[in-house]
C-alpha cells in the first residue's frame, strides 16, 4: 500500500521559507484524502441501496399480490349461509339388520349472537325470552350487553322457533347449521345406541360425538368420512326388539317389578337380536347421569350387560352338563337328594323335600339344590372354574358396547369346595344376563362356544372352541325341555316352538351382607325350539312379585316364564320361525354312561 | 473582462431560495406525498365518522382534526425540505435530544388511555407520542456518527451509535411497543448496511434480532399473544384480523362502493392501524395497489436519488428515513393481508393521527432536504463556493 504523507516534508520545508503557514498544506491534503474516501465509499454503498431497493419491490409487490389474493376469494364469515355440502351427512347412519333406521341425522341450526352487532339488545333480550321460555331476560341482557363478542344462545332450534328469532330482526342473532343425531324409534333399542352430543363447536358446523352404546364404541368408524355414509348394520331386528319390549314393559308393570331386562341371542352366531332393558330413556333427550345413589336405578343402566347379578339356578345346567361330559354321571344317575346337606356350618336345602333321591334329570327339572350340590362335589372346584371359564362367566363380555367391558361379573375371592357348591346353583358368582345367554348358546348349539356380538354377521362365524360334546349339548337340551314340560317352567310352554330353559330365582342380597327374604331377581334362560336350537331368550325381572291362587309368588316359574312365553309367541313368527311337531324322542345319539 | 467585474460586490448564495428549491426538489416524491395525504383525507371521511359518533363529535370531527394536523404536516414538511443537508443535521440533533427526553420521561409523566402501554403525552387538546417524534431525529443523529466515523480521526461513530440505538430499544420496550422498537432497529441495520457494514455482522446482529424476539416471546404476555394470533391458522371472525381479512374479501377487485363498507362499525382502529382495510372494502384493490404503488415509488426513489449522492451523511440519513418510511407501509399493510403478526403501526399520511401526521412531515422533509439534486464532486466544491479554488491549484 502507499502512503502518502499528510505533511509532505519538502513541501512544508518550501513553504516556510515562503513565509506561508505550512498548517494549510495538512488541512488540504486531508480534503482530498476525504474526497478519495467519499468517492470509494458512493460507489460501494451503489449497490447496496439498489439491493435495499429491490428488497422494498419485493416486500411490496408481496403485500400486493396478497391483496389480489384475498380480494379473489368469497368472504367466508357467517354472513353468506349456504348449506354447503360439507356439512351433511357426516355422521354415519345406524341401521339395524334389515336395514331399518335406527339413528340419523338432521340438519338444523344453532342460534348465537354477536352482540356487537346487535341494534336493540334489550328488545331481542326480551323476544328471545319470550320464544324459548328456559332463556332468562335478565341473563340474556347482561351477556349482550358485556364485553362478550360472541355467545351461544341454543345449540338446536326448530323450523317454528328458527323463524320466531329471523322476525325479531337483530343482525347480531346469527344461525349456523348443525347437523344433529335422531333417533326415530325413540325408547326402541335405547341402551345399545347409547347418544350422541357436540362435541367441538364452530359457527359453520359441530361434531358430533357418540357419548354411550354403539354411537360411542364405534364413533370413529360413524365418523370417518372414508367409510362414504355406508351404515353401520348392528345385529339388532326392530320389530322383535319392539315387540320383546311392548311384552317385557307389560310383564315388568304386572309382576310390579322395578326392572327388567331381556336378551335374544342367535344360538350360533352370537348376534344379539334383541336386547332390552327397562327402565329405558328416549336417546333424543338423554337423560343426566345420577349423580347420588345407586347408578343401576338410573334409565341409562343396561341391566343386560351392566347389571351383574346371583342368576340363581339357571346355573344348575352348568353343573349337571359338566357331569355328564366328564362321564361322571347319565342323565338317569340317581343322586341322593336326602336334605339338609350340611358343609360345615353351611346347611343347603331345596324349596320342596325331594325324597331321598332324583335322577340327573329330575334334579334339573325339580330344581334340587342338594342334587347339584352333589355334582358339584364330584367336579371338583378347580374343574368347575376352568368350565365356568370356557363358557366366558370369569371375564366381562367382548360385545361392543363401551359399557360391557366395565361389567365384570363378581367372582368369589377363595373358590373353595363351599363355593363350588354354592356357585353350581347359581349363588357365590355374579353375572349379567347378556353373560348367561352366552354361555346357554355356547352349550346348547352343539357345545361350541359363541361370541356374543350387535353387529350383523354377512355369514355365520365359525363356531368356536368346544365347551362340551355334542352328545352333551343334546342331552342338556332334552333337560330344559323336559323343565318345561313337567317341571318348574310349566308356564313357559308355547305350542309349537318347544320351548326349553330352566329357571332360576336367586334372592337378592342386601348391601350389607345376608339376602332380602321377599326380593328376588327372577330369571327364565330359554332355547327354542329345544330339539333345534335357534335362540337362547334370557328374561330377568327385578323383584316381580304377583298374587296368584292366594299366595304372594315370586319365584320365576310364576314371574320370569310367562313372561318369556309371551315373548316367545309373539316374536317366534317375526323371526321366522314356523311352528312344528316336536320329533317324540331324540333318536340321534344313544345315552350310555360309563 | 477583467475590468468589467472588479470593484463589483461578490454575489453571495447564488439563485433565490426558493425557485432552487423548485428546481432541486424531488417533485415527483412531494406530488406522491400529497397524493397520500388526499388519500388520507378521503379515506378518513369513510373510516371516522363510527368513533366520532361513539365520542359524541360531529360525523367528519376526525377528518377536520386530521386535514388541521395535515396542514401542519405539510408545512413543516415543506419548511425542512427548503434546508441545507447540514441545516437539517444540526435541527435534527435537537430534536433528537428533545424526544429522547420526552421518552425518557414517559414511565413518570405519560398517559396510557387505557390501552396497556404508555406510549402518550396527553395535552388536553391533542395528545403526543414521542417515539414518533424520535424516529427523524435518532436517523439524524446516527448518520451523522456513522458519517462521521468515517472522517480521518473521526470519533468512534458506529459503536456510539449502538450504544444509543439499544438504549431507545429499552426505553420503547418498556412501555412496550415492540412495534416502534423494531422499527428503530431496522432504521439503524439500514444505515449500518449502507455506510458499509461487514456483511458478517449483519448476519449476527439478525440473529440477536430473532433471539430477543423469543426472549420477549417468553417474558411478555402482550407480545406473546399477538405472535399466537398470528401463528393460529384459524382466523377467529371477532378479531381485528378477522374483521380486516373479510373487509379485504368483501371489496374485492373494485370495492363495495363509497360509504358502504361495514368494517369500520366493528373494527377499533379502523381509522389508524387497518385503514387499508377500510380503503380495500370500499374501493377496491385497485386503490390498495395505488396506495402500495405510492409508497413502493416513494421509497424506491429516494434510493435510487441517494446512490448519486457523495455525502456520506446525507446518503446514510436519507436511507435511514426512507427505508423506516417504506417499512412502516409494509408493515401496516403486511398485518392486514396476515402476512405479518399484528403490531400497531400506522400508514404514513393516511392514517388518522397527529402525531403520526406531524412526525411523518418532518420525517418526510428531510428525505426531502438530502435527496435534493445538488452539485457533485470537485464541481460541487467550486458552486457551493468553499473558497477552496485557489488552494485546489496547490496540488
Amino acid at each position: 500500500m502507499m502512503r502518502t504523507p499528510l505533511r509532505p516534508l519538502a513541501r512544508i520545508l518550501a513553504a516556510r521559507e515562503k513565509g506561508e503557514n505550512p498548517d494549510h498544506i495538512e488541512r488540504e491534503n486531508i480534503r482530498l484524502r476525504h474526497e478519495e474516501l467519499r468517492d470509494k465509499a458512493r460507489r460501494g454503498s451503489e449497490g447496496r441501496l439498489l439491493l435495499l431497493g429491490g428488497f422494498f419491490v419485493i416486500a411490496f409487490a408481496t403485500v400486493g399480490l396478497r391483496m389480489g389474493h384475498l380480494s379473489a376469494t368469497e368472504p367466508s364469515e357467517p354472513k353468506s349461509m349456504t348449506i354447503g355440502a360439507g356439512i351433511t351427512a357426516q355422521r354415519a347412519n345406524i341401521v339395524d339388520r334389515k336395514g331399518r333406521i335406527l339413528a340419523t341425522n338432521l340438519s338444523t341450526y344453532s342460534l348465537y349472537a354477536n352482540p356487537q352487532n346487535m341494534i336493540d339488545k334489550h328488545r331481542a333480550a326480551k323476544e328471545l325470552a319470550a320464544i324459548f321460555p328456559e332463556l332468562k331476560e335478565e341473563r340474556l341482557i347482561k351477556d349482550f350487553t358485556g364485553s362478550r363478542k360472541f355467545l351461544w344462545i341454543r345449540k338446536k332450534l326448530s323450523p317454528e322457533q328458527m323463524q320466531a328469532v329471523h322476525e325479531i330482526g337483530d343482525p347480531g342473532l346469527v344461525f349456523g347449521p348443525r347437523e344433529m343425531r335422531l333417533y326415530p324409534n325413540g325408547r326402541l333399542a335405547a341402551h345399545v345406541l347409547g347418544g350422541a352430543s357436540f362435541g367441538r363447536e364452530g359457527v359453520h358446523s359441530a361434531e358430533v360425538i357418540g357419548t354411550a352404546g354403539v354411537e360411542k364404541y364405534f364413533d370413529e368408524f360413524l365418523r370417518d368420512p372414508a367409510n362414504g355414509g355406508q351404515p353401520l348394520e348392528l345385529s339388532l331386528d326392530l320389530t322383535v326388539q319392539a315387540a320383546t319390549r311392548e311384552v317385557l314393559y307389560g310383564g315388568m308393570k304386572l309382576m310390579q317389578a322395578k326392572g327388567a331386562t331381556a336378551v335374544l341371542m342367535d344360538a350360533y352366531s352370537g348376534e344379539v337380536v334383541s336386547m332390552v332393558s327397562l327402565p329405558d330413556f328416549d336417546p333424543n333427550k338423554r337423560p343426566r347421569v345420577l349423580t347420588s345413589g345407586d347408578a343401576s336405578d338410573s334409565p341409562l343402566f343396561n341391566r343386560a350387560v351392566q347389571g351383574v347379578y346371583e342368576l340363581g339356578s339357571t346355573f344348575k345346567i352348568f353343573a349337571t352338563a359338566q357331569s355328564l361330559d366328564l362321564g361322571l354321571v347319565n342323565p338317569a344317575t340317581l343322586i341322593n337328594t336326602q336334605g339338609p346337606l350340611r358343609w360345615g356350618k353351611f346347611k343347603i336345602r331345596d324349596f320342596h323335600n325331594y325324597g331321598p333321591t332324583l335322577s340327573v334329570t329330575d334334579i334339573i327339572v325339580e330344581s334340587s339344590n342338594i342334587g347339584t350340590a352333589r355334582l358339584a362335589m364330584q367336579i371338583g372346584s378347580e374343574r368347575q372354574r376352568a368350565f365356568l371359564d370356557k363358557l366366558g362367566f370369569l371375564d366381562a363380555t367382548p360385545v361392543e358396547l363401551t359399557e360391557a367391558s366395565g361389567a365384570k361379573p363378581l367372582l368369589p375371592k377363595n373358590w373353595s369346595e363351599l363355593s363350588a357348591m354354592t356357585i353350581s346353583y347359581g349363588h357365590g358368582l355374579s353375572a349379567s344376563p347378556l353373560h348367561l345367554a352366552t354361555a346357554y348358546a355356547s352349550l346348547l348349539n352343539g357345545g361350541q362356544k359363541v361370541k356374543p356380538t350387535l353387529l350383523k354377521q354377512k355369514v355365520t362365524p365359525p363356531l368356536g372352541e368346544r365347551v362340551v360334546s355334542y352328545e352333551t349339548s343334546v342331552a342338556s337340551r332334552d333337560m330344559l325341555r323336559q323343565v318345561v314340560k313337567r317341571g318348574t317352567a310349566s308356564f313357559g310352554e308355547v305350542e309349537g316352538y318347544a320351548v326349553g330353559g330352566k329357571t332360576g330365582s336367586a334372592d337378592k342380597p342386601k348391601p350389607r351382607g345376608g339376602y332380602y327374604d321377599d326380593k328376588v331377581i327372577a330369571t327364565f334362560a330359554s332355547v327354542f325350539p329345544a330339539h333345534k336350537p335357534k335362540y337362547v331368550l334370557i328374561v330377568t325381572l327385578d323383584e316381580p312379585s304377583i298374587h296368584s291362587m292366594g299366595e304372594t309368588r315370586r319365584t320365576a316359574g310364576w314371574t320370569a316364564v310367562p313372561v318369556a312365553a309371551e315373548i316367545i309367541t309373539r316374536i317366534a313368527p317375526l323371526l321366522g320361525l314356523r311352528p312344528e311337531i316336536e320329533p317324540d324322542a331324540i333318536d340321534e345319539i344313544t345315552l350310555t354312561s360309563n | 473582462m477583467t475590468e468589467m467585474v472588479y470593484g463589483t460586490l461578490p454575489r453571495q448564495g447564488g439563485e433565490p431560495v426558493l425557485p432552487r428549491w423548485w428546481r432541486t426538489i424531488d417533485k415527483l416524491t412531494l406530488i406522491f406525498i400529497l397524493v397520500l395525504f388526499g388519500i388520507g383525507l378521503l379515506l378518513g371521511f369513510a373510516a371516522s365518522p363510527p368513533l366520532a359518533e361513539k365520542n359524541g363529535f360531529e360525523p367528519f370531527h376526525y377528518v377536520f382534526r386530521q386535514g388541521f394536523f395535515g396542514s401542519i404536516a405539510l408545512i413543516v414538511m415543506v419548511s425542512v425540505s427548503v434546508m441545507s443537508p447540514l441545516m437539517v443535521r444540526r435541527l435534527g440533533v435537537l430534536g433528537f435530544v428533545a424526544a429522547f427526553i420526552a421518552l425518557a420521561l414517559l414511565p413518570v409523566l405519560g398517559t396510557d388511555f387505557g390501552k396497556g402501554a404508555t406510549r402518550w403525552y396527553s395535552l388536553g387538546f391533542a395528545s403526543v407520542q414521542p417515539s414518533e417524534f424520535l424516529k427523524p431525529g435518532f436517523v439524524i443523529v446516527t448518520a451523522w456518527l456513522m458519517a462521521a466515523s468515517q472522517e480521518i480521526n473521526g470519533p468512534p461513530g458506529k459503536i456510539m451509535s449502538f450504544s444509543l440505538v439499544l438504549t431507545i430499544v429499552l426505553f420503547l420496550a418498556m412501555q412496550p411497543d415492540f412495534g416502534q422498537a423494531a422499527l428503530i432497529l431496522f432504521g439503524w441495520g439500514v444505515m449500518y448496511f449502507v455506510a458499509g457494514a461487514p456483511i458478517f455482522l449483519l448476519i449476527g446482529i439478525a440473529v440477536l434480532v430473532v433471539l430477543g424476539g423469543m426472549f420477549a416471546y417468553n417474558n411478555s404476555e402482550h407480545f406473546a399473544r399477538r405472535i399466537d394470533g398470528f401463528l393460529n391458522p384459524d382466523i377467529d371472525p371477532t378479531t381485528q384480523m378477522g374483521y380486516a381479512t373479510n373487509a379485504i374479501r368483501e371489496g374485492g377487485y373494485f370495492g363495495v362502493g363509497v360509504g358502504e363498507g361495514q368494517v369500520k362499525w366493528s373494527l377499533p382502529d379502523a381509522h389508524t392501524d387497518f385503514i387499508i382495510a377500510v380503503a380495500a372494502e370500499e374501493y377496491g384493490l385497485v386503490l390498495v395497489l395505488a396506495i402500495i404503488f405510492l409508497f413502493l415509488v416513494i421509497t424506491v426513489r429516494s434510493l435510487y436519488r441517494l446512490m448519486r449522492e457523495r455525502d456520506p451523511f446525507a446518503r446514510i440519513a436519507g436511507t435511514g428515513l426512507a427505508c423506516m418510511f417504506g417499512i412502516q407501509a409494509f408493515i401496516n399493510m403486511g398485518v392486514a393481508v396476515r402476512l405479518l403478526p399484528a403490531k400497531g403501526m400506522t400508514l404514513p399520511f393516511v392514517s388518522y393521527g397527529g402525531s403520526s401526521l406531524v412526525a411523518g412531515g418532518i420525517a418526510v422533509g428531510m428525505l426531502l432536504a438530502l435527496t435534493r439534486t445538488r452539485p457533485q464532486g470537485v464541481i460541487g466544491d467550486h458552486f457551493i463556493g468553499r473558497g477552496r479554488g485557489t488552494l485546489g491549484q496547490n496540488k
